[in-house]
Formats: C-alpha cells, structure tokens, sequence
C-alpha cells in the first residue's frame, strides 16, 4: 500500500479500523477530535459502531460493555475526560475486559488547556483509578507509530486481557505526515471463549464478567493473580521478541550524557544529540517506547558507561523517579521540562546539556 | 404427579442472600420466567447494578456483567451495539439508577437503546444501611436525613418513570408494585411484555416496581407492604406512562 498523508489522530481511527475494531464510544475534547470525527464517518463503512455518549464516564463504560461482549472496541480522549474515565478503567482492569484507550494529552490541571502536554504520565504508568492494577502505555513518537501502536495496542490487549493506553499528545494527534497503512485484520466477536454472549458455551456453562470479590481471601487472590499477570507483562517486554518495540537506543554506547524522553520530545532530543555530537559532546538517546512497564534494565546498563542523564519532558518531570528507579541512581538523574503546553526548542534543551557537561 | 410449580430454568439454586421479606427475590423470579417464557434464556445478558442487587448475576443461569454504580444503561448500551441479537437488561434499584446514574438511565433511554431496564424503586439505600435515596417521601427518615426529608433542603422524590416517558424513544413506560398477588401478576405481565418487545426489536423499555425494604425501614415485611400501599403509591402511582406499541392491549 501507497504511503497516505495523515494527521496523527486519523491514523489511530484508521489503524483501529485494519485491526478489526468496529466500536468506538468516546465524547468531544480538543485536541483529539479529529478522532471521533474520523470514526464517526469511517465506522458505519465497515458496519461498525460509532457512539457520541452523554459523557467520558459513559463512553468508558459502554467500552466495558462492548469489551465483555467480545469486541475489539476503543474509546479516546484528551487529560480532563481521561481522568474522567479512570472509574471505569479500574473496573476493565479488574475484570480482565481488553481494550484500547487513547489520551492525546493536553495541558493541566484541571481545566488546563489545550495545548500539548505530557502531564498525565503519573496517571498513566500508576494506574490512574482505584486498586492494585496497572495498564499496558504506548508511547508513540510519529504518525507512522500512532498507526502501528494502535494495531499492537488491540494485540497486547487481547494477549494480556488489560486494557492498553495509547498515551499521545497535541502535537501527534494534530500534525500531518506521510503513512504506511497494513493489510486490514480479520477480527471475530466470537473469538474469545470468556466473553458475554459466546456462542459455544456448553448448555450449563455461563460467563460472568465482574471486579467483585466480597470474600477478602477471593479479593486477595484475584489481586496477586493480576500481579502475576504484570509480571508476564514485565517480562514480555523485557525479553524476547518485543524487546525492541519497547525502547529505542540512538548513539547511546560511548555516550557520556543519555537525554531521556519519550513521544514528540524523543524527536527533539534527536537533533540535540545530532548537534551535540556536531560539537564534541558525546550524547546519547534513550527514548522508552512502552511507559509501562518501563524498560529499567536499558538505564541499569547505561548505568556504568554514561556519566549521567538528562530527562526532558514537558511536564514538570514526572518520569525523572522512573530513571532514577531504573539507573538505581548510580549516576546523577537531571531535568529539563517546559509545562503549560509548550513544547521546547532543541536550543533551549541543548543549553541544558551545555549547562551540565560544561558546568564552568 | 404433576408437576405445577418449580423453580425457573433461569434462575440459578444460589440461596438468595436478601434480607428475609425483601422483594428483590420475587423480582429477580418474574425475570426469570418472563425469559423462560420467551426462551430467550441462551441469548439473555444481564448487567448488575451496585446496590443490594450487586450480586444479581450470581441467581441467574445467563451470562452477566457487574457494572460501576449507576452504568449499567453504559454497559448495556456496550453489550447490546455489540451482540444485537442477545436479550440485555439492568436491573437497578433508585440509588443507582435515580441519583449516580441518572445521565446514563436517561441518554439510553433517549438513544432507545433496544433495552429493558429493571428499576426497584424502595425510597431508600438498601446496602449501605438505609441512607436517603432521590426517590425518598418527604418526611422520610433515614440515616442520612434523621429528621425526615426536608423538600427544602433535599428536593422532592424524583419521577423516574415519568421522566423516561417525556423522551420519545422509549416505547415502554410503566410502575407496578408487588403488594398484593393481583399487582404481582400485573408486575409479570409487564416484564413479559417488556422483554418481548426487545425481542421483536422494538426499543427501549423501563418497568419501575415500587417496593419495600423491610430491614431500612425497620418494618415487619407485612407492614412494609402496608406502608408501601398507603405513603408510596400515592406518591409513586401506578400505571403506564407510555406503550408506543399497544403492548399491553395486544397481550
């Protein structure tokens, strides 16, 4: 297939479609709309399902709905109506129910506004609801990635039964680029033996999709069953064939300074490092493409080489403790951040790096 | 010997865990036959409230999903666009469907969504020990209005069923109660008629049963039913607000 033009956020739609998702419930928020937009006109295409709810709270809810009934169904959103859907997560979670949910961040709190943001980073890696659970987070950094993220996202949820979050922000769901789309999915309601309304039960048996566990030693073990399940997850990401999707290395092996950061930050630090290195700074790159689980075992290694790290985000650095947990703070851990919805320029970023491997 | 009275293939043999007298159990029955009746039972979803009723999904033999508080509609909602062909229903009491859940019970309404909601309506919360509901009398005590409602500081007891039935979706509207064996079998024929105009795909349908909680209440169930008779129904009159179709003619 021909590469297409897109924006960030239509690739999503697009992708979710070729994976075989054909339910999608969200509610308008700025700046993910072209989403629902594109869905909205996509969807009855393939006779599928597009629900504008009455609220996020709603939308996350016919998602557990739809998600126990066996689909592959998504719903998106940006910061406000993400937190907004955090009760529902937490039910999806513990139900087992798998989804995909994707947050173009803006900034916050509260209200906020609508400009690009990363500040939902703490929401998204901790679990963001109520309970012992954790969510599957993609971190995407290209239109390219938006696409192929979507279609792994459907996949890691359905493998794992968790939902997955596709946390993007403003300027990946609004700027256009070139596209590679892949061959459409086959996807079948009926594929998933658990699911509600399966058709191939036995007569005596039934499915019940459900967070409630009154019995404290059901609860119990429910919990440490899920935590299992997130041990797996760690693992699968760590080792093996997925190793690669979970981080992206670039000149890191003599580097002295490892900027640190993820999404359209991980664009920038690029052409730092590349003027970096035009300069004599020996920099490097690490750029984790799954926030959760986090790739700590990258940071133990660059541990010993490097000299230490610079984490830029735009927030007011709320990964910092993850590298810090990762490099086990063998090496100092700075920050740099713009916040509010301002993305920083690589002059700026490249000042920092100035700063800290010239410090006289 | 013939047999002439037994247990419905839809209802599981879970012991009910309602207190003793509580209407939840004769509720949960008249479900039950009514999918028995229709045989819809190896196509039926139900969706649980939270609420005394929380546990809903263990007394049926369907599948079921447990939903957040006030939801349900949501999850159905979710459930139905996703198997159009299965037979979905809430089962919900006032705090859920009345107070937390009162955008998702009217949007799905409104959307008419092809439905049946199942809404016990007894003026006050069940499981968590007798707190004022939406649907509570004035002058009503409860652990969270000790002195009785107040309409001036808490409103009046909201109308759900005549709320629903001002949209124009829905195609079925009605209150039944089960105080007496005549009210009990006209409660039957409304949740059979309900669930058979989800059947034949025609919409939304929404049965409010008026009832007690003998133990919040802190009536015997005899005086419960008693109370309920002479202080709800006056405020909770019973009937039917909408039948697009004729359902209740035709039957």
């Amino acid at each position: 297939m021909a590469k297409v033009l897109m924006k960030g956020n239509e690739a999503i739609g697009e992708a979710a479609i070729l994976a075989g998702c054909r339910y999608y419930f969200g509610y308008p928020i700025t700046p993910q709309s072209e989403l629902p937009a594109y869905l909205a006109r996509r969807l009855p295409e393939v006779d599928g399902v597009f629900l504008q709810a009455e609220s996020e709270v709603a939308a996350i809810n016919m998602v557990y709905g739809a998600g126990s009934a066996g689909a592959r169904v998504m719903t998106s959103s940006s910061s406000p109506g993400i937190s907004l859907k955090q009760e529902g997560i937490s039910y999806i979670a513990g139900a087992e129910v798998p989804c995909l949910i994707v947050n173009v961040m803006r900034g916050g709190p509260g209200l906020g506004n609508i400009a690009p943001a990363q500040s939902d980073y703490w929401q998204a890696t901790r679990g963001g609801g109520h309970g012992d659970y954790r969510t599957i987070v993609l971190a995407p950094n290209s239109v390219q990635e938006m696409a192929d993220m979507t279609i792994a996202g459907f996949e890691f949820a359905d493998r794992f039964r968790n939902p997955v979050l596709l946390l993007s922000d403003g300027v990946l769901g609004q700027m256009m680029e070139p596209v590679n789309l892949p061959a459409p999915h086959d996807y079948d309601v009926n594929s998933k033996k658990w699911a509600l309304g399966y058709k191939g039960n036995d007569k005596n048996e039934r499915n019940v999709c459900s967070s409630i566990f009154i019995d404290q030693d059901e609860l119990e073990e429910h919990n440490w069953h899920l935590y299992q399940k997130y041990q797996v997850v760690t693992d699968f990401f760590a080792k093996g064939e997925y190793k690669d999707f979970a981080v992206e290395e670039h000149l890191c092996d003599d580097a002295e300074i490892i900027l640190v950061g993820y999404g359209i930050i991980s664009r920038i630090l690029k052409t730092v490092v590349e003027k970096c290195r035009k300069r004599g700074i020996k920099a490097g790159l690490v750029r984790p493409k799954v926030l959760w689980p986090f790739p700590n075992a990258v940071f133990e290694r660059l541990a010993k080489t490097a000299k230490q790290f610079l984490v830029v985000e735009m927030s007011c650095g709320q990964m910092v403790e993850d590298v810090k947990l990762a490099s086990e703070c063998k090496k100092p851990v700075f920050f740099f951040g713009r916040t509010g919805g301002t993305v920083p320029s690589d002059f700026e970023i490249l000042n920092e790096v100035d700063k800290l491997v010239r410090p006289d | 010997m013939k047999k002439v009275f037994s247990r419905p293939a839809s209802l599981s043999k879970t012991p009910f865990h309602y207190c003793p007298g509580c209407d939840h159990g004769v509720i949960h029955r008249l479900v039950a036959e009514a999918i028995d009746e229709l045989e819809v039972g190896d196509r039926t979803i139900g969706v649980a409230p939270v609420g005394c009723s929380v546990f809903a999904y263990d007394y049926f033999n369907f599948d079921f999903n447990q939903a957040a508080h006030g939801r349900a509609p949501a999850v159905a909602t979710g459930i139905k666009r996703t198997r159009p062909d299965s037979i979905v229903f809430t089962y919900q009491g006032d705090g859920d469907l009345a107070a937390i859940g009162t955008a998702e019970i009217i949007h799905a309404a409104n959307r008419g969504e092809n439905i049946t909601v199942i809404f016990v309506n007894n003026a006050i919360y069940g499981m968590t020990g007798g707190q004022m509901a939406p649907t509570s009398l004035i002058g009503m005590k409860t652990q969270t209005s000790p002195y009785g409602r107040d309409a001036a500081t808490a409103g009046h007891p909201i109308h759900m069923s005549e709320i629903i039935a001002t949209l124009e979706s829905p195609v079925y509207v009605t209150r039944v109660t089960i105080n007496n064996v005549a009210n009990l079998l006209k409660t039957k024929k409304a949740i059979l008629n309900a669930f058979k105009l989800q059947k034949e795909k025609k919409g939304f349908s929404f049965i409010e049963v008026v009832s007690i909680c003998p133990t919040n209440w802190g009536k015997k169930p005899a005086d419960a039913h008693k109370w309920l008779t002479e202080n709800m129904l006056p405020v909770f009159p019973l009937g039917t607000f909408k039948d697009t179709h004729g359902v209740e003619k035709s039957a």
